[in-house]
């Protein structure tokens, strides 16, 4: 059976998709994004963090394992329509293991989510997205030079990737990171907001405005911080910029900050 | 809120706590003048009550419009000295005490040296409750092994029905009359007590209506004082109103809530209830009153709102009746569980939630109280946005509304042999108590300490704190060569201990019957009246006899500890667990760690804590369930601990678990605090492998931070938590939505707050988990939330 390597598993989730669901964070990310909040989800390997204990990061669990955690919450699913997401890291970067708990998830009857960055080689990105129930889209830059400087990855294959989603009868939400002054320019949000807003059907959009929460966890893995990333001061900025997603005639929703 | 309202209710939080006298000066005062020494008790009782109801002061306060005082002020408590007699040095401990005072004047202390503490020393129950008990139950209570609830209140616990809204007193004579008519001296050999008892019921019928007329003429009297023309046509109103309730049925909203009312006083003033006493299911009796008056106009719901505040402030009124000793730890509070249960079914089995349930949740909201507690009865027939209106009050931060699951309230009352309607019209009283409300008699006896009993067994039942043998001493450790042979050693002292209990609870039981017969609490609970036999004799349709486990959580940890490490793992012997124990894990730091984090724990759908937690369900269950009471009736479990868990931690030594002595014990079914680490749903997966229906309440606590509950999801998520749970079954779940100063402790002291979760910024985490800096903006979050 399948294998892989999960940093965390988290139940009674309310925020990754419908109703209650269990959050299967995938250890290992093929971005380097500046502003990641999970660092230690990037490392493909199990780590030692440095935290009240020293602790490690990461375990290898079998398929099965982790579908035991998943089905054990399954009477909150039946009740609340949830399901599994599943997350990381990125998920699509173990695609044995993600295919095999879609396929079982499937046949259980259990909802999947499905949290992607988007980068994925073609091939698996199409098989994997048509065995899940809703994809959790990540856009981040529409600027391929900007893309490769604060992602360190060119944005080609996720663009082609959320096209071939787009046009697939799978349940979408598209997911914009808002990091002021890098992905909250004029020019990355009428890029995107154009390129959203243009699907032949109308796509829910989640912004995700940069928190600190993530910094404590560079120094426990012994990283530094790659730049100081400040939060928005209030809620007006960020409204601000939702006002200007609505402008593209999508629906905006604002995750976080309650 | 309206100024009325407002300037009643400063009233009622500014008033202080105080002892008056006055009770037990006017008790003392019949008892002195012999008129009744000759009469049977239940007679003397109901004659007692009468010369209270007619000497006692009548109490109205400017702009009150549900009028009635248990003593001659607002929170001036009085005492009850026939059951338990306080010392001069009680009163002083009440007096000065720094949690739950209650202020004693000085004219108190010489009315009770010179006039109360003479004539009842030696006479009281309480001295008759223990010169009763065997030596086992007295080393058993010493050592603390159990508490007992009859020591210094009388068996209460129960609820009103729909009675009163339906029948005045005057129609209760009638009721008399016919049980009267069917008296058979020919074949009854009890037809002459039975005589004596519905004399004694028609006396204190005469007493309340007197007490009412003694309010009418009050209020007669203040309205032709009353210059403001509004304040004197109310006062007008008020007394029509206590010349009609409770000698007629009301017809009116405000006639009902007065008739509760006096019912009320009543209840508390004949002697001191465990649980005060409750109106039980206020929206579904007072609905029809509200809708018809709403419909003809004689109504607003604005005048209805105040009415019910104003009702809601006569409760904060009456602080419970003072404690002192085990009994003042078990239950350290002014707070005397009157729990108003609003939603549910209706006894035809329809969705019971109506137009007045969310005018009452409203009131609640508003209110803020203390006093009365509220619950929701939420059945599967009810609508989410009932559920959703009672989150959107708890997530306030207030504990309140509790949440209860009316489908299992209904099985659980029937699997115990109840009439399906009877259920359907039941509910919760006290904290989780499940009961027939209007038609059952059901004793809280005791709390019963579980992890304590763990302790014994594993000490050959020798009680170290105390020096004494108080298990039966049959089971050494010696014997412990498997973890059943230590289970089994377990259940049957469990099983001893409850025997120990049981006896006892049939002697106070028999010693209530027989010195402190309810005459007037026997005319408001079915069939006592038919059955012309008190309340505390068995004269209700349904008597149980509850016995409270505590700790079911340190005992499951405990358990699952010495399974694990010293029979599977066996990196540990019995006797070095033991001796770490003694040594209150003092130089076994290190063991003491493994213990607490590296052993199965409950509350974290760990298989092996879960199937632990059954097997001592189990063993508690078998040890008590169907045991008979001197009612006609049966002993019960229960599982919730009110204050106790914390009295019996500070009794119980350290644990296997991990815990060290003197520690407080985990609380009704809740995981040991700070212990489940996986997130509410395995809590919630954890309890609901325990069989509630079996049960007559369990407890469950969870903790979340207001901003888990801050938006619509969160709120949606809550609803489906206590829906998933309510399908496996659950009876009960609270939520504590944590404030600052809370978070603040969380950061002193980390490890107790372990399960304490945290809405950061668009997920959710642990509190302790965070960085000390994450944390701090966190507590400055919720500081400006709160303004």
């Amino acid at each position: 059976m399948a294998c892989g390597t999960i940093f965390r598993i988290k139940k009674f989730a309310l925020h990754d998709g419908p109703g209650i669901r269990t959050t299967l964070f995938f250890k290992g990310c093929p971005l380097r994004c500046i502003w990641c909040h999970n660092p230690e989800g990037i490392d493909p390997a199990p780590q030692t963090m440095q935290l009240r204990r020293p602790e490690i990061v990461g375990k290898s669990m079998s398929a099965e394992q982790i579908m035991q955690a998943i089905e054990q919450d399954r009477i909150f699913y039946d009740q609340s329509s949830g399901g599994a997401t599943f997350s990381g890291g990125e998920p699509l970067f173990q695609p044995h293991l993600l295919e095999a708990l879609l396929t079982v998830c499937k046949k259980a009857g259990i909802h999947t989510a499905l949290d992607t960055c988007g980068y994925a080689p073609a091939k698996v990105f199409d098989r994997l997205a048509g065995l899940t129930d809703l994809i959790l889209f990540d856009l981040k830059l529409a600027d391929g030079p900007q893309h490769i400087m604060y992602t360190g990855v060119d944005n080609q294959i996720i663009l082609r990737n959320f096209e071939t989603a787009c046009n697939q009868s799978i349940d979408l939400r598209v997911r914009l990171p808002l990091v002021p002054g890098i992905t909250d320019t004029d020019d990355n949000i009428q890029a995107i907001g154009r390129m959203v807003g243009g699907q032949r059907r109308s796509l829910p959009v989640d912004l995700l405005p940069y928190h600190r929460i993530g910094e404590h966890k560079y120094a426990s893995l012994g990283k530094p911080l790659s730049k100081n990333l400040k939060p928005y001061p209030s809620q007006t900025e960020i409204e601000q910029i939702r006002s200007k997603y609505q402008e593209f005639g999508l629906a905006v929703n604002i995750e976080g900050i309650s | 809120m309206n100024p009325r309202i407002e300037n009643l209710l400063r009233k009622s939080k500014n008033a202080p706590v105080t002892i008056s006298d006055e009770r037990a000066r006017l008790i003392t005062r019949f008892y002195q003048s012999g008129t009744a020494q000759h009469e049977p008790v239940v007679i003397q009782r109901a004659l007692a009550f009468r010369y209270i109801m007619e000497h006692k002061s009548i109490c109205i306060l400017p702009g009150e419009l549900i009028v009635g005082e248990r003593g001659p002020a607002p929170k001036a408590v009085p005492t009850y000295p026939e059951i338990c007699l306080h010392s001069i040095h009680d009163l002083q401990t009440l007096d000065q005490r720094s949690k739950v005072p209650y202020k004693v004047p000085p004219e108190t202390f010489e009315v009770y040296a010179n006039q109360i503490i003479p004539f009842w020393s030696g006479r009281t129950m309480r001295e008759r409750v223990f010169a009763h008990m065997s030596p086992e139950w007295m080393r058993a209570y010493q050592a603390g092994v159990f508490t007992e609830f009859q020591e210094q209140r009388c068996p209460g616990h129960t609820a009103m029905g729909d009675k009163i809204y339906r029948k005045g007193f005057l129609d209760l004579n009638t009721e008399i009359e016919r049980a009267e008519s069917n008296l058979d001296y020919f074949n009854d050999p009890e037809a002459l007590e039975k005589a004596e008892q519905l004399r004694a019921m028609r006396i204190c019928i005469e007493a309340l209506i007197h007490f009412a007329r003694r309010h009418a003429d009050a209020l007669d009297a203040a309205a032709a004082e009353e210059s403001e023309p509004n304040r004197k046509s109310e006062l007008v109103q008020m007394a029509r109103i206590c010349r009609k309730v409770p000698a007629s049925k009301p017809e009116t909203f405000w006639e009902a809530l007065q008739m509760y009312w006096f019912v009320h006083v009543g209840v508390i003033t004949e002697l001191n209830p465990w649980d005060a006493f409750n109106p039980g299911r206020l929206d579904q009796h007072l609905s029809p009153f509200y809708q018809q008056e709403i419909q003809n106009g004689s109504l607003t719901r604005e005048k209805a709102r105040e009415l019910l505040q104003a009702f809601w402030i006569k409760f904060n009124n009456h602080p419970a009746p003072p404690k002192v000793g085990v009994t003042a730890q078990e239950s350290n509070t002014y707070v005397d569980f009157a729990l108003i249960n609003l939603g549910g079914l209706t006894s035809d089995n329809r969705d019971g939630v109506c137009e007045l349930s969310y005018l009452l949740l409203d009131v609640i909201e508003e209110m803020r109280l203390l006093q009365p507690s509220s619950m929701v009865q939420i059945s599967k027939k009810n609508p989410d946005r009932f559920l959703k209106r009672a989150i959107e009050i708890i997530r306030t931060g207030y504990g309140q509304p509790s949440v209860f699951n009316t489908d299992t309230i209904v099985q659980a009352l029937v699997r115990q042999g109840k009439d399906i309607r009877d259920a359907r019209c039941g509910g919760a009283s006290g904290c989780v108590e499940m009961g027939a409300f209007g038609k059952e008699a059901y004793f809280l006896t005791g709390y019963f300490n579980l992890p304590k009993i763990l302790e014994l067994t594993l000490h050959h039942g020798f009680d170290r704190r105390t020096g004494q043998q108080v298990g039966t001493g049959l089971h050494h450790p010696e014997t412990f060569t498997s973890y059943e042979k230590l289970f089994d050693a377990f259940s049957s002292e469990l099983a001893y201990f409850a025997k120990v209990k049981i006896r006892g609870n049939n002697i106070i039981e028999k010693l209530y019957a027989r010195y402190l017969p309810v005459p007037f609490l026997s005319l408001l609970i079915d069939d006592c009246i038919q059955n012309a036999k008190d309340y505390n004799a068995g004269g209700a349709r349904y008597n149980t006899s509850y016995i409270q486990g505590v700790g079911l959580g340190s005992t499951v940890d405990a358990l699952s500890a010495v399974r694990t490490h010293v029979f599977e793992k066996k990196n540990l012997s019995i006797h070095e667990l033991i001796q770490a124990l003694d040594d209150n894990f003092e130089g076994r730091q290190k063991l003491q760690e493994i213990l607490l984090h590296h052993s199965p724990k409950w509350g974290n759908a760990d298989p092996t804590a879960d199937e632990t937690a059954v097997e001592i369900f189990n063993a508690f269950f078998r040890a008590v369930e169907a045991k008979p009471n001197t009612r006609n009736g049966m002993h019960r479990i229960n599982l919730l601990p009110t204050t106790c868990h914390v009295y019996f931690g500070s009794v119980t030594g350290a644990l296997p678990d991990g815990r060290k002595a003197g520690q407080p014990l985990s609380e009704g079914i809740s995981p040991v605090q700070g212990m489940d680490r996986q997130g509410p749903t395995a809590v919630i997966h954890s309890a609901s492998k325990l069989d509630h229906i079996r049960t007559g309440g369990t407890l469950l606590n969870q903790r979340f931070l207001p901003q888990v509950l801050a938006d619509e999801t969160g709120i949606k998520g809550l609803v489906h938590l206590i829906r998933s749970y309510f399908k496996m079954d659950g009876h009960h779940i609270q939520f504590n939505v944590i404030d600052c100063e809370t978070l603040k402790k969380a950061q002193a002291n980390p490890d107790d707050y372990r399960d304490l979760i945290v809405r950061v910024a668009g997920y959710s985490d642990y509190f302790v988990d965070l960085t000390p800096e994450l944390q701090e903006e966190i507590i400055q979050r919720t500081a400006h939330q709160k303004f």
